[in-house]
């Protein structure tokens, strides 16, 4: 089989296990819906593999390979076509989309087991995978363009998936509207490029960039520019990510895989495609990377103040992305991918481990009620540890590689870069004290009582169902979810998958380790080979130091967390207190929701208000549909006093027709 | 005489009728003046036929007067069965059927 | 010769025609009329159109007229003042039919046409004679002819249906209004002169109470929409 026929099978898998769920909803009896999804997913993993071999069977100048389905419209010189570019970088892609995919399905089919919308779930997620697949497939703008859509779309019907809740379908709204922004750069980016380029297929306008745009031109800056703003919206970057820790209102596979693991990872994608595009527009991507530098400290500073736990994370989740987009904006292609990949290991691991750990509190999401589940729960404690250390980049987990390589590279880049390296580094101290204070705090100290109950094995239950974030009642029925709670100890479909995950993130590292084996930037040359900034790499010393010096600050961070909520109980209340207008700062996020609430929602609220009470009932009802209204009963009434039911006026007008057509014809007969 | 004669006096009798048709509220003489001017038509087209020699003229004349014997019995007809129920014999009172 | 006969009847005619409009008492419009088919067959006589002129004595002025004459004495009707009717169309009428004669006689006059200003064309012994219309009848213009016939038989039936009695004057009215037919109709289904308000029927003030407010259209002015 050839290689882009993998391509298409990778992607006609999920859609087929879509439809098949989805038409057959109603008839499926127990979790076959489940395992519907979970293979398809799995034949899709299979299938990329077959992908990836089939590549690597190729000669090493000869990777990039596209194959289009049909051609759509081949006017005015648009050749948009349906079609797929398998080259290395979209196989890494579609391997790691497929295979935490893959394992997030499988927890799933435990995690939603009493859930009333169960087919539903499992044929939206299996819809989310089609359309990111179709996403990093995609060969040319248009099918981008498409699966950027599809996910956005995915990720909307996922975060509003208890429809029931009103804090749920409004987080949905926020990501839609956000990601909607987002896909109108997007959108308007490839229009600035295919004005010059005159092609939309990706492989011929990378050819032709250099020669249709100077350096740093204009048109190509604000093209760049432009897709930059539909990858910061959908890598929920500053300034267009209040979404994210909204969207934790989804289920915890749901913040797992879209936004944690792969959709949120798009944009670094996109901006890695466009690489070609953004070297020769150096000042997009200097903006690119500070975005990026920003975020990755915001994120930071909000994670360490959180309570809600899902929220911790999901913040963590955007301060890693900004270090994948600075990654890819100054050439560490290799870095920024090997640190997606990890990143979604040990994401995911951690959004599955706390999933475990809200079930066992009954729903529960506030990190002010937990503590104490060491032995309660000690698989999910170990998984929490894993994927801690991971993130915090402890050696020799693989978040430790990654973070690093990438840090490494700015320092290497120098001048500005500098800058971003060491914000890179303040966020790594930052994330081992979030990540750790996180850890600390549910599972350390005094038993809380649902990890009592649990330690006598007792699943703890609340009597009445409830929204975690506002405390409202709620029912099980559909749309809410479900009665029971599961968590990792006591279900295998959930254990398998932890594991598998927990084992990748300890060992994943050895991709990548400087000096000794660099297997992910060789994979992905043939992608990058026109790259200068990709063969700049720092060299293995410096790497080394990079490691060493990142190591330290990842223990400083871990112990720091380590005292202030393990040795020395009382210093977190005192430190709040005394630092509580930064804390308040820290914890309403920077005020960026409330910003966006005075300068755009209640402006564009107000036009609607306007438009609703003046333009629609005043001028369109009133004056416009009502004036013809008005003009048409005057009219009929003025015609109407002919109709008097008097014969003899009747005559009389005939009679008056008659003599006036005589009259014509007798004056035109002359 | 001219065949022009015959023609100007079945104009003047058709003006008459109509105005005996708009003047008079009697739905009785209406009816009489109906008469006056269909019986002027017949006075035309006898004279045409005349002049043009062909007799498919006094034919037609022939056919307009077995009509208006049938318009005289149906117009008769409703004029009784009005009068039959107690209303007006009076046009600008039989105003119902209006549009 | 005929020129003097053409004037004496063209003036009967034309008496006949004004006394048909001006005579107040509608008895005397019908005996003006009669006066003037009689002067129109007279007229029909002069032209040639021997069987029209018989006809139209013998049919118009003989039978229809006799049954006008039997419904104006039935049904009565008052003798009118002069002024009586319409506001407007007492001027408005006559300037109305003015203008048409005046535009009909320029029509005619003005036209041009060979025969007008003739006395006619050459004719054939049997022009206008029974038999030549008899045979035209029955053969080109055989249509005409039968559907005559079958207008005759309609207006027959018509004139039976429309005049008859039913079962006397109270009873008819009591059908109307009370009888089984009032009462199994549905509200504001009815004739026109219960939608304008003239006449208000059980079912209507049945819904009036009912609904303790007016029938949706109200009294007369406006009409049902």
């Amino acid at each position: 089989m050839s290689t882009t026929t993998f391509g298409w099978l990778i992607i006609l898998c999920p859609l087929v296990g879509c439809i098949v769920i989805g038409a057959g909803f109603r008839r499926e009896r127990g979790l076959i819906a489940g395992w519907i999804g979970t293979l398809a997913i799995f034949l899709s993993f299979a299938f990329a593999v077959g992908a990836l071999i089939s590549l690597l069977g190729h000669a090493e100048d000869s990777r990039e390979l596209t194959s289009s389905l049909w051609n759509y419209a081949f006017t005015v010189g648009v050749d948009a076509k349906l079609e797929i570019l398998v080259d290395p970088l979209s196989v890494l892609m579609a391997l790691i989309v497929s295979g935490v995919s893959a394992l997030i399905h499988l927890y799933s089919v435990a995690y939603l087991k009493s859930d009333r919308g169960y087919s539903r779930f499992f044929a939206y997620l299996n819809f989310f995978v089609f359309s990111m697949l179709l996403l990093v497939l995609a060969g040319n703008f248009l099918v981008l363009i498409v699966g950027w859509a599809f996910v956005g779309a995915a990720s909307y019907m996922l975060i509003s998936f208890w429809y029931r809740r009103t804090t749920a379908t409004n987080a949905g709204l926020k990501a839609f509207v956000i990601n909607v922004i987002g896909d109108v750069g997007l959108v308007l980016g490839t229009f600035f490029i295919f004005r010059h380029t005159g092609t939309v297929d990706f492989v011929k306008t990378f050819q032709l960039a250099p020669h249709v745009f100077g350096h740093n031109s204009t048109d190509l800056v604000a093209g760049c520019l432009l897709l930059l703003v539909g990858a910061f919206a959908k890598s929920a970057q500053v300034p267009l990510h209040t979404w994210l820790p909204d969207a934790m209102e989804g289920p915890t596979p749901v913040s797992a895989l879209i936004h944690a693991a792969t959709m949120v990872t798009a944009g670094v994608y996109l901006l890695a495609r466009m690489h070609t595009l953004f070297e020769l527009a150096p000042t997009a991507a200097d903006v690119a990377a500070i975005g990026g530098g920003l975020t990755l400290v915001i994120a930071a500073t909000i994670a360490i103040v959180q309570t809600d736990l899902k929220k911790v994370i999901a913040y963590s989740t955007m301060s890693q992305i900004g270090y994948m987009i600075m990654g890819v904006s100054v050439g560490a292609y290799s870095a920024a991918m090997f640190h997606l990949m990890t990143h979604a290991f040990f994401k995911a691991l951690l959004f599955m481990s706390a999933g475990s750990l809200i079930s066992a509190m009954a729903g529960e999401q506030s990190l002010d009620k937990m503590s104490g589940f060491r032995k309660a729960m000690p698989f999910t404690f170990v998984a929490f540890i894993i994927g801690g250390l991971a993130l915090s980049g402890m050696p020799p987990f693989s978040g430790w590689l990654s973070k690093d390589d990438i840090i490494a590279f700015l320092d290497h880049r120098g001048g500005g870069f500098e800058v971003l390296g060491i914000f890179g580094y303040l966020g790594a101290f930052l994330t081992g004290i979030y990540t750790f204070r996180m850890i600390f705090r549910a599972f350390f100290g005094e038993p809380c009582e649902e990890a009592r109950e649990l330690e006598h094995g007792h699943l703890a239950h609340a009597e009445q169902p409830f929204n975690p974030q506002t405390g409202e009642i709620e029912d099980t029925d559909v749309g809410f979810p479900g009665p029971e709670h599961h968590i990792a100890e006591r279900d295998l479909a959930m254990k398998v998958p932890m594991a598998i995950l927990a084992f990748l993130a300890v060992v994943g590292g050895v991709l990548q380790i400087p000096g000794v084996d660099d297997s992910i930037t060789r994979f992905l040359a043939p992608t990058f080979a026109g790259s200068k900034l990709f063969a700049d790499d720092p060299s293995t010393g410096a790497s080394w130091i990079g490691l060493v010096i990142g190591s330290l600050i990842a223990v400083s961070g871990i112990a720091t967390a380590y005292v202030i909520w393990i040795r020395r109980r009382g210093l977190a209340p005192r430190l709040q207190a005394r630092f509580s207008a930064v804390h308040t700062f820290l914890f309403h996020k920077w005020y960026f929701d409330e910003f966006y609430d005075v300068a755009i929602v209640r402006p564009v609220l107000w036009m609607g208000r306007f438009a609703d009470s003046v333009l629609e009932h005043r001028v369109i009802a009133g004056g416009v549909t009502g004036g013809t209204v008005g003009l048409v009963r005057a009219c009929s009434a003025a015609v109407r006093r002919a109709q008097t039911g008097f014969v003899r006026y009747y005559a009389a007008a005939v009679l008056l027709g008659i003599s006036g057509i005589a009259l014509y014809f007798l004056i035109s007969a002359t | 005489m001219d065949i022009g004669w015959y023609l100007v006096v079945s104009a003047l009798i058709f003006s008459i009728g109509a105005a005996g048709v708009l003047t008079r509220p009697n739905p009785l003489v209406i009816l009489l003046c109906l008469e006056l001017m269909l019986n002027a038509a017949n006075l035309a087209l006898v004279a045409f036929s005349r002049m043009w020699g062909t007799p498919a003229g006094q034919v037609f004349a022939l056919i307009v007067m077995v009509v208006a014997a049938c318009e005289v019995t149906v117009g008769l007809g409703l004029i009784v069965a009005i009068y039959r129920r107690q209303m007006a014999i009076n046009v600008d009172e039989l105003n119902e059927l209006r549009g | 010769m005929s020129a003097v006969l053409f004037f004496i009847a063209a003036i009967f005619a034309l008496t006949g025609a004004i006394g048909v409009v001006m005579l107040r008492n509608p008895f005397y419009s019908v005996l003006a009329l009669v006066v003037h088919l009689i002067a129109l067959a007279a007229l029909f006589l002069l032209l040639e159109a021997q069987f029209v002129a018989a006809a139209q004595v013998v049919v118009y002025a003989g039978a229809v007229m006799v049954l006008y004459v039997f419904v104006v004495a039935y049904v009565g009707g008052a003798d009118q003042p002069l002024g009586s009717g319409g506001g407007a169309l007492k001027i408005l009428g006559p300037v109305f039919a003015l203008a048409v004669a005046v535009e009909l006689c320029i029509a005619m006059l003005g036209s041009a046409l060979a025969g007008i200003s003739s006395r006619g064309a050459h004719l054939h012994t049997t022009f206008g004679t029974p038999r030549d219309i008899g045979r035209l009848f029955l053969t080109a213009y055989l249509l005409p002819f039968e559907l005559a016939s079958l207008l005759l038989m309609v207006a027959a039936v018509g004139a039976v249906v429309l005049a008859r009695r039913r079962r006397g004057l109270e009873a008819e009215e009591d059908e109307y209004e009370h009888g089984i037919v009032a009462e199994h109709r549905p509200v504001y289904t009815g004739t026109q002169a219960e939608t304008t308000g003239v006449r208000r029927t059980v079912a209507l003030e049945a819904a009036a109470e009912a609904e303790a407010e007016p029938a949706g259209t109200g009294s007369g002015s406006e009409g049902g929409w």
